[in-house]
């Protein structure tokens, strides 16, 4: 290097005498061919939960570059801004040492390093003593976890019905509003055709899931001419390039999507024949107010839901394909009674004045005009513009096809739908749009990914009621199903939930991800018990992933008056100094992403597309630098030493000694069926079932660590009812039957919910839950304000406020990487230019944002693309001061806020007092964006910094973070 | 003063779409992490940890609101160097560091005659060069001059690290002197245009400019569905007497 007090010197003098042109003849010469690697190996992104593949240059043992992978099915060779700066990820200062133990008061910081030996003997002896006593005093939770289906295998094991990952504040109303009604899911489990489609609609779509594909798509769309419509109050990311912006109010979307479904029925563009063939639409609902089947399917004698046949006028079992099934009218049944079509109680809601274009202006802020013509574009492409493409393919029924028509409009949806209480509903509303445009796996539609379509909903439901939780035993089956009525939920006898986060209670019913959100409370105010151990891994829970931060550091440091604390022990599992290890008491530091191995499961969430089942593995592609151990390694360790049953041979020896690895290679779920589905069999051959292969992982490594099964031509669409894919579907495992999977218009299970708040069956909700049960279990979806504008002063709070995810950072991890910083490392509060106008506010003036339990101050930005009812700021940026190993005074700490402070955990008490959580009433899942907020102009003696501001936190020993930062220098070809 | 070799008959230089440019900030990261260790090694970060954390990047990010009201829209704006034709930061440099290769027109910063005096940075009207403090010299795009020739690439990645990068198709790189080529094409189809050409430094690189937007402001309702309905019972009638028909599974 260059000394540059040297050059400096040079300067004066050399500028002087340069009065002349400095030739230019001779260039330099330049090494244009410098080989960056020593090696390149692939593996498998883990900068958010695209899950791309990489490829990591190696060049002296470091890091010298990573990529996309070109043949990598999910990101086909591009790479995000967050993926490109894993170097920085890799090496930042942040990272955990050693273990440790907490030798301070809990949130002091203060901690010892200790072997492994007795970091793991100590969390053997603590979870050991619950196991023998009571299992479900174990509260195990995983945050961004990418291996639940170990993790919750694991629990399972155990014995525990406490386990969950993140999806309760993530998305579950959403995976469960899709699931129940077509068998498959927005967010990474399924996509738009993108190669097709004409028409595409974005509902609050994020930048964190499938994040590259969806970026892909865009510009490919917009390169042929697709229209692009984004529904959402902020113009950012996607939405700034979309062809059309609705900046709707948060919340109603689902109002907008009724008023979309109204248009369609009024202008009779609905594709019956598709309704007929593929959906519950023509199945019987029986009307006998009071009674306790109304509102079910009528059946026949084998329980088969029934239809009225026009060619006979005859009742008929709803899966015949020889008759033609009745859409609307009234019909009698056998026994008298009366029973109409669910297409009939779909248009009776639906063309209701309260669905009226018109009507949605005021609350959505998008004009009568607006979602008329939207409405009048969707129909034009859906019925005029058809895709049809030359594929054989074999119905249901057996019948083949030499083609296969769509409809290309497609749709997709993420948290602006899920982050409100009312995002079950309004997610449903959506799929009836989709339904009810025939756009369902079809050409230019929305298509399933493997292991998607399943039965809606899915067969298997949850366990962990009293009769399967026993001292000492596994649980009979894994944690997270699907409810179909009240006979499904996980209580005592007198309605106590079983789990510490009340999911499949009266609260949350249809809890199909749990609600890692309530642990914490729950489980610190005893409600329904106290725990003993809470085991957390990779989730911010004493800060960015908590609502109402405040009380949540009191819950997890209160004590009981003999100065013990109410949640006795705490283990946590990170890689990095996050906000959550200065609150555990042992904490088990975790590798990068670059030293593990991992499955990227069928069994849990996989790297599929709509043509090919995929998966994929990681693999440490550099070996650690320090004492860490990857959590899943240690977890299996735990299991032997602990003596499970699934980790433990007959003989007390580890069953998977070669841990992680030796688990994925080995663990087989169901016979043949193991967490990856490629090279299995012991001649590495199969597909999807098979043997154990001892060289799987080689072969993964080999093929750049993922598997693609590209799936026949003939296969890849209408995967719901194509006997084909079917039959593949169950000989691959991913289904139990070759059944057609029917979509459900009209959701039965929520209508039994509703007949047991009426007071029908052996299980009924207790008084006080009787109303919500009643209200909320409608089994057609429908629209209602989200709850914290309905149970306060919304005069008092008139904004909402929400959070966008920045695309370069992945909720709280992005801070302690040195280059995503530098792009942001201070977030503002966004409002538009208008309403600060009204409010007397001027860019960059500082504000009080106030909720009804807070207040945060922040610094205001203005803008034009957000609705004047909506502010907002990026998820995430704010730090506490002393984490992630950066400096006490950064910006992230001094200017960086959260909203999490504004936001209330548990609703305001109604009914007698109970509080729910500030959660969807269906699935429990948490209401982010519910939230209203005032906003004011701050003093001028307080506008300086954000608050609140909680004590520095003690970094944990060996964070310590450099000056000045030259990465590559020791690259740089000769010059070293 | 530095001077200009004669005008070269190939100008590589990027073809940046604004129409698709999400602001993902990949080829900004992606830029930072190849150049960091390489002919530019290294990109050095000040403070990276701290109050203060600034280093050297050779491609900015940046949003724009254009306009106001119901016609505004959000503008991402990705900025690097334009490998100008005339660049005064070469002209203007005392010790001949900047210099444009004559064989593509690349403008770069020889590192061991650079003496950081920052004239160049003063001179470059586009703010597209950036002085490292570590280093004490100037740092600045490079096209990847070490990619696009190595030769222990593969073909295809012989692009610039944030052209492989773009995950929307943003970014294009190729010849711009060339007109068959499929980034001259694309200039001319999409009316690609200079940046500040009112200065007069010819830069290389052009910009796709945005798309018309397709919304309420550009696409009035269609007649036959302007008049809203009225809706009350006679739309249900219509709609079942519409839909009770022989529907064939």
């Amino acid at each position: 290097m260059q000394n540059p007090v040297e050059k400096t010197a040079a300067t004066a003098q050399t500028v002087a005498s340069a009065t002349h042109p400095v030739a230019a003849a001779a260039e330099p010469h330049i090494d244009l061919s410098v080989s960056p690697a020593d090696e390149i190996k692939t593996t498998t992104c883990y900068m958010c939960a695209c899950r791309c593949g990489i490829k990591v240059y190696l060049k002296n043992g470091k890091v010298r570059y990573i990529e996309g992978n070109r043949d990598h099915p999910v990101n086909k060779g591009v790479l995000c801004g967050k993926g490109s700066a894993g170097i920085m990820q890799h090496y930042a200062p942040s990272r955990l040492r050693n273990p440790l133990l907490r030798v301070g008061e809990r949130g002091s910081g203060e901690f010892k390093e200790i072997s492994w030996d007795e970091a793991l003997g100590l969390a053997t002896t603590w979870l050991g003593d619950v196991r023998k006593d009571d299992p479900k005093k174990l509260a195990f939770f995983t945050g961004r976890d990418q291996s639940q289906s170990l993790t919750g295998w694991w629990a399972m094991q155990y014995g525990t019905p406490n386990f969950a990952a993140h999806g309760g504040f993530c998305s579950v109303n959403m995976a469960a509003g899709g699931l129940y009604t077509f068998g498959g899911s927005f967010w990474e489990f399924g996509e738009p055709d993108w190669e097709h489609t004409k028409y595409f609609l974005l509902f609050g779509v994020a930048e964190d899931h499938g994040s590259n594909p969806i970026k892909t798509a865009l510009g490919k769309l917009k390169g042929r001419g697709a229209k692009v419509v984004s529904i959402n109050p902020v113009r950012t990311g996607y939405n700034a390039i979309a062809d059309e912006w609705l900046g709707i109010k948060p919340g109603t979307d689902g109002l907008l999507v009724g008023a979309l479904i109204h248009e369609m029925l009024r202008t009779e563009n609905v594709d019956l024949e598709y309704l007929v063939r593929y959906t519950n639409a023509p199945w019987l609902v029986i009307r006998d107010p009071g009674s306790p089947d109304d509102g079910l399917f009528a059946r026949d004698a084998d329980g088969k839901p029934i239809v009225f046949d026009k060619r006979t006028n005859e009742l008929a079992a709803g899966s015949r394909i020889d008759i033609s099934p009745a859409v609307v009218g009234e019909f009698t049944l056998a026994d008298g009674r009366k029973a109409v079509p669910v297409f009939r109680l779909i248009a009776e809601r639906y063309l209701g004045n309260e669905y009226a274009p018109d009507a949605v202006a005021k609350e959505t802020g998008v004009p009568g005009d607006t979602i008329r013509r939207i409405a009048a574009e969707i129909a034009d492409v859906a019925f005029k513009q058809t895709v049809t493409l030359p594929l054989k393919w074999t119905d249901w029924a057996g019948r083949e096809h030499d083609s296969i028509t769509g409809r290309p409009v497609s749709m997709h949806a993420m948290r602006g739908i899920s982050a409100h209480s009312n995002g079950f509903h309004t997610c449903r509303l959506i799929h009836i749009l989709q339904i009810l445009l025939g756009t369902i796996d079809v050409p230019g539609g929305f298509r399933y990914k493997a292991p998607f379509p399943r039965p809606a909903p899915p067969p298997n439901k949850p366990v962990g009621k009293p009769s399967q939780i026993a001292a000492g035993k596994p649980l009979p089956g894994m944690h997270l199903g699907f409810v179909a009525g009240p006979e499904d939920l996980l209580m005592e006898a007198d309605g106590t939930p079983t789990r510490i986060d009340k999911a499949y209670s009266w609260d949350a019913p249809i809890a199909a991800h749990g609600l890692m959100h309530m642990v914490i409370t729950n489980a610190a105010l005893a409600d329904p018990y106290p725990v003993d151990v809470l085991f957390l891994y990779m989730a911010n829970m004493s800060w960015n992933s908590s609502m109402n931060i405040g009380a949540t550091l009191n819950y997890l440091t209160a004590k009981h008056d003999d100065g013990t604390y109410k949640i006795p022990k705490i283990i946590y599992s990170d890689a990095y100094a996050s906000e959550m290890v200065a609150y555990a008491d042992l904490i088990l530091p975790d590798t990068t992403y670059l030293e593990r191995y991992d499955c990227i499961s069928m069994l849990d969430r996989p790297i599929s597309d709509a043509d090919a089942p995929a998966d994929a593995i990681r693999h440490p592609v550099v070996k650690p630098d320090r004492n860490v151990r990857g959590f899943q390694d240690v977890l299996i360790d735990l299991g032997s030493r602990l003596k499970l049953p699934g980790f433990t041979k007959e003989d007390g020896t580890a069953r998977y000694p070669g841990g992680y690895p030796d688990y994925i290679v080995n663990h087989e779920r169901s016979p043949g069926i193991g967490p990856l589905i490629g090279w299995r069999g012991e001649d590495g051959n199969s597909f999807g079932v098979g043997k154990p292969n001892p060289k799987q992982l080689e072969r993964y490594i080999a093929n750049g660590s993922f598997h693609v099964h590209h799936l026949e031509p003939g296969h890849r669409y209408m995967k719901h009812a194509n006997k084909g894919y079917l039959e593949f579907a169950k000989a691959s495992g991913f289904v139990g039957s070759t059944d057609p999977i029917i979509f459900q218009l009209y959701s039965e299970p929520l209508q039994k919910f509703r007949l047991a708040a009426r007071g029908h069956g052996p299980i009924q909700p207790p008084a006080q839950h009787k109303q919500r049960i009643e209200r909320f279990f409608d089994p057609l979806p429908f629209w209602y304000p989200p709850f914290e504008g309905t149970m306060i002063d919304d005069r008092a709070f008139p904004m909402h406020a929400i959070t966008q995810r920045p695309m370069h950072m992945y909720h709280s991890w992005g801070s302690q990487n040195a280059w995503l910083r530098q792009i942001t490392n201070a977030n503002r509060l966004y409002m538009s230019r208008t309403r600060a106008a009204l409010l007397g506010i001027e860019d960059d003036d500082w504000v009080w944002i106030s909720s009804h339990i807070g207040r945060v101050k922040a610094q205001v930005k203005l803008m034009e693309g957000v609705n004047d009812d909506t502010v907002w700021t990026w998820n995430a940026i704010g730090k506490r001061s002393g984490t992630w190993g950066l400096d006490k005074d950064a910006p992230e700490a001094t200017q960086g806020f959260l909203l999490n402070h504004l936001i209330a955990e548990l609703l305001p008490p109604r009914d007698g007092g109970y509080r729910y959580s500030n959660s969807d009433p269906v699935t429990g899942q948490a209401a982010w964006y519910d939230l209203r907020v005032k906003i004011e102009k701050a003093p001028a003696g307080e506008a300086h910094e954000t608050w609140p501001r909680f004590e520095p936190l003690k970094s944990p020993p060996g964070v310590s973070a450099p000056s000045t930062l030259s990465y590559g220098r020791e690259f740089k070809g000769g010059k070293a | 003063m530095t001077s200009l070799p004669a005008p070269s008959a190939k100008k590589l230089g990027l073809v940046i779409d604004l129409d698709t440019c999400v602001g993902c900030q990949a080829c900004a990261t992606s830029c930072k992490e190849w150049n960091t260790s390489g002919y530019s090694a290294p990109l050095s970060d000040h403070d990276p940890y701290g109050a203060d954390p600034h280093g050297a990047w050779l491609n900015r990010i940046h949003a724009y609101d254009v306009g106001e009201g119901a016609t505004s829209r959000t503008v991402h704006f990705p900025r690097s160097c334009l490998h100008c034709e005339t660049p005064a930061c070469v002209t203007v440099c005392p010790t001949g560091a900047s210099y444009k290769r004559a064989e593509d027109g690349i403008v770069l910063v020889n590192p061991d005659t650079c003496i950081g005096c920052k004239l160049c940075s003063w001179a470059c009207p586009y703010g597209a060069r950036e002085y490292d403090y570590a280093d004490g010299v100037m740092k600045k795009c490079t096209l990847c001059v070490d990619r696009i020739y190595n030769e222990t690439l593969d073909p295809q990645d012989r692009v610039p690290a944030c052209v492989k990068a773009c995950p929307t198709g943003a970014r294009h790189f190729g010849d711009l002197g060339d007109e068959s080529s499929a980034v001259s094409q694309l200039v001319k189809a999409r009316e690609g245009y200079d940046l500040m050409p009112e200065m007069g430094y010819k830069p290389v690189n052009k910009y796709l400019p945005p798309r018309p937007r397709r919304d309420a402001a550009t696409t009035p309702s269609t007649p036959s569905t302007a008049a809203p309905v009225k809706t009350d019972g006679s739309a249900t009638e219509k709609l079942f007497a519409w839909a009770d028909k022989l529907l064939s599974r």
